[in-house]
């Protein structure tokens, strides 16, 4: 009782918010769960179940009916285990990489055989694994890998670009303070334009990459100058004596980076990479504008089927789950780092020598 | 070889390289567009761009005029949606994170749950709902809905009145009144609901950074939670808040860019067609780019100078 009084009604202003939501609740609440739940239909190959007159339920029958194409695109039908279990072996390396205790330079090499791994499964042509090319790929796995191996290149890069804007070389500096600004001053729609219409331009005749290579440059570059002000943060928070020290040690520029100043620099900044990791997956679903078949393509695409058409309202809120599910898993990690006092204490060095 | 030798070195070899690429880059696209016979350079601007634009913002325009003219009706429909936008984000998050904050553990945790929800979904897949909500499930304008007097909400868009001229429906759509296209009305829900959840967390961030000493000092002094508020935590949350809005501002401008998507006219949308037409790519990304640079340059140089001038106000934090 004491509870309902300090938290719902501690004053007036307090119990008419908390009159105005329960009343908000029990008008809004009913119709919703008759929609989404009791007058929906869930199973049926027949889109017309879903357009009896009187039947104002959710037609998640679209979802079910669609699930195939939805997560794996044009994929060959009968190959759909391998996107499933390339979907399967990503998740299985972002939770590895999630865990503290596989934080060493180790990771590098378990995420590269992995990615390597994935693509002889997605490409095939080799083991007996019929070739399927690129063009044929789509749905979630497309989704999971712009934003997998879009991190794995864009990391490094960024490592390096924070690394040059904080140089004592003015022209090195320059060029990244140039670039990272650059690239965060416009919208990633442009960078991504630049990728389909003008790349082909800048190669020679004959030479040419197909769309989700390039689509896959655009996103690394772009992603590379955010991750680069993340990383920048982590290396701002070294305190100067830690420098200073390694070069008392005799340590060359690179000794010093790579075995004092990025294994800390890194470990603070694994929060705001991540959020900025969060961002970046979001923002893997523009290359539907660029005519790429992600997860948020496909599911566009089923709409079109003129049989199904005009159920936009579920097919959308069904996406957001998806995503939000990753994303939700995400933050919560990230939220958890940050709360945990090997975070907050003193880094550890990666290597111990 | 000295330290300050090799740093010249490096340097000399970086700019090489960055030249080289860029000769490389300049001879393969000379060579490609003369394979390709599309002509460069900005001439094109003047030639008649043939396509009518759904929204002008107010301003003359028809497919008689140039590409230049529907490229400024692209930019004024981008200045629109992004002012409109960051008034009422500004507004809608300034209450969530209000609310986030509030004694009232429903309004908090209520507060809490949208943030969550909106922040982890692609605001792209946010777009496409709210133009599917409005356009598949909103009656057409005879059974419009009228949720306040005058106010209509149809999937043809929303009519409201302006004073002395209300919307009255007249054959199958509605005239007289102001209105919402649906997808200006999608993109500025999707918007302002999207970076609300962003600038929640940022006024949240900036009045928690607030010592508890000063809202302590202020209830001692005799002043009401409201008073408070007013004259003790915001001057001082302010501070820490104008920064990191700046950059939601500018989020929410680029990302009025996804107009593309829902059909839009904005400046990337506009630039889009034009480039489809003319074949001119190079050019009309660098139009892209180029407006959105100085846009968000100018938005930094001006909240820099803000920045110093809230400083210099000389309060201690």
């Amino acid at each position: 009782m004491k509870w309902f009084r300090d938290n719902l009604f501690s004053s007036w202003p307090s119990a008419i918010a908390t009159i105005a939501i329960l009343w908000l609740a029990w008008k809004l609440a009913p119709p919703f769960v008759d929609w989404a739940l009791i007058d929906a239909v869930w199973r049926s190959p027949d889109p017309r179940a879903c357009r009896q007159p009187g039947g104002g339920g959710a037609c998640w029958a679209f979802i079910a009916e669609k699930h195939r194409f939805i997560l794996f695109g044009t994929y060959p039908f009968e190959q759909h285990w391998r996107p499933a279990l390339a979907t399967a072996i990503l998740i299985f390396l972002w939770i590895f990489s999630s865990m503290r205790k596989f934080w060493n330079w180790w990771l590098a090499a378990v995420w590269g055989s992995g990615l390597a791994l994935i693509a002889t499964l997605m490409w095939g042509g080799a083991f007996g694994l019929a070739y399927v090319e690129n063009e044929r790929w789509g749905g979630l796995i497309l989704t999971l890998l712009l934003a997998s191996f879009g991190v794995a290149f864009a990391f490094p890069l960024s490592i390096l670009l924070a690394l040059g804007r904080r140089s004592e070389m003015p022209l090195l500096r320059t060029a990244c303070i140039a670039y990272i600004e650059l690239i965060r001053g416009v919208p990633l729609i442009s960078v991504l334009f630049m990728a389909s219409v003008m790349l082909p331009l800048f190669l020679p005749a004959g030479v040419s990459i197909d769309k989700l290579l390039r689509a896959q440059l655009a996103l690394i570059l772009f992603a590379a100058a955010y991750l680069a002000e993340a990383v920048r943060g982590g290396l701002q928070a070294i305190p100067r004596h830690q420098e200073e020290t390694a070069d008392a040690l005799g340590l060359s520029w690179w000794g010093k980076t790579r075995l004092v100043i990025l294994p800390q620099a890194l470990r603070i900044s694994i929060p705001p990479l991540v959020n900025t990791f969060i961002g970046f997956f979001k923002d893997t679903s523009l290359v539907l504008i660029i005519g790429l078949f992600d997860l948020l393509s496909t599911i566009k695409v089923s709409l079109q089927d003129p049989a199904w058409s005009g159920f936009g309202v579920e097919a959308y809120l069904f996406v957001s789950a998806v995503y939000f599910a990753f994303c939700f898993a995400m933050s919560a990690y990230s939220r958890r780092l940050e709360r945990s006092p090997a975070h907050a204490g003193a880094p550890r060095p990666l290597v111990d020598s | 070889m000295t330290a300050r030798a090799r740093q010249l070195l490096v340097q000399a070899a970086l700019a090489a390289a960055l030249a080289l690429a860029a000769w490389y880059f300049v001879s393969n696209t000379a060579a490609n567009l003369e394979a390709r016979r599309i002509a460069s350079g900005f001439a094109f601007l003047w030639r008649e761009a043939g396509f009518e634009i759904g929204e002008t913002a107010g301003l003359a325009y028809s497919a008689a005029d140039s590409y230049l003219r529907a490229l400024a009706i692209g930019l004024a429909n981008t200045f629109r949606i992004a002012l409109i936008g960051i008034v009422f984000a500004t507004a809608l998050g300034a209450l969530l994170g209000l609310a986030r904050l509030s004694p009232n553990w429903l309004l908090a945790k209520l507060a809490g749950a949208y943030v969550e929800v909106i922040r982890n979904v692609p605001l792209l897949v946010q777009l496409f709902f709210w133009y599917a909500l409005i356009s598949e499930n909103l009656p057409g304008p005879a059974e419009a809905l009228n949720p306040l007097p005058g106010v209509f909400l149809s999937n043809r868009g929303i009519f409201f009145p302006l004073p002395g001229d209300s919307p009255v429906l007249s054959g199958f759509n509605f005239a007289g009144g102001a209105t919402l296209s649906p997808e200006f009305a999608a993109l500025l829900v999707g918007l302002v609901t999207y970076t609300a959840a962003f600038i929640g967390e940022i006024v949240r961030a900036g009045i928690l950074s607030v010592d508890r000493g000063q809202i302590e000092a202020a209830y001692s002094l005799g002043l009401a939670r409201r008073a408070a508020m007013r004259f003790v935590v915001l001057p001082q949350a302010l501070r820490l808040i104008v920064p990191p809005m700046t950059s939601q501002y500018l989020n929410l401008t680029k990302n009025s860019s996804l107009a593309v998507a829902i059909g839009y006219p904005d400046l990337v949308s506009i630039a889009n067609t034009t480039m489809n037409q003319t074949g001119q790519a190079i050019e009309g990304i660098a139009i892209i780019m180029g407006v959105y640079l100085t846009i968000s340059l100018s938005i930094s140089a001006f909240m820099n100078w803000y920045n110093r001038r809230v400083a210099l106000r000389g309060m201690l934090r």
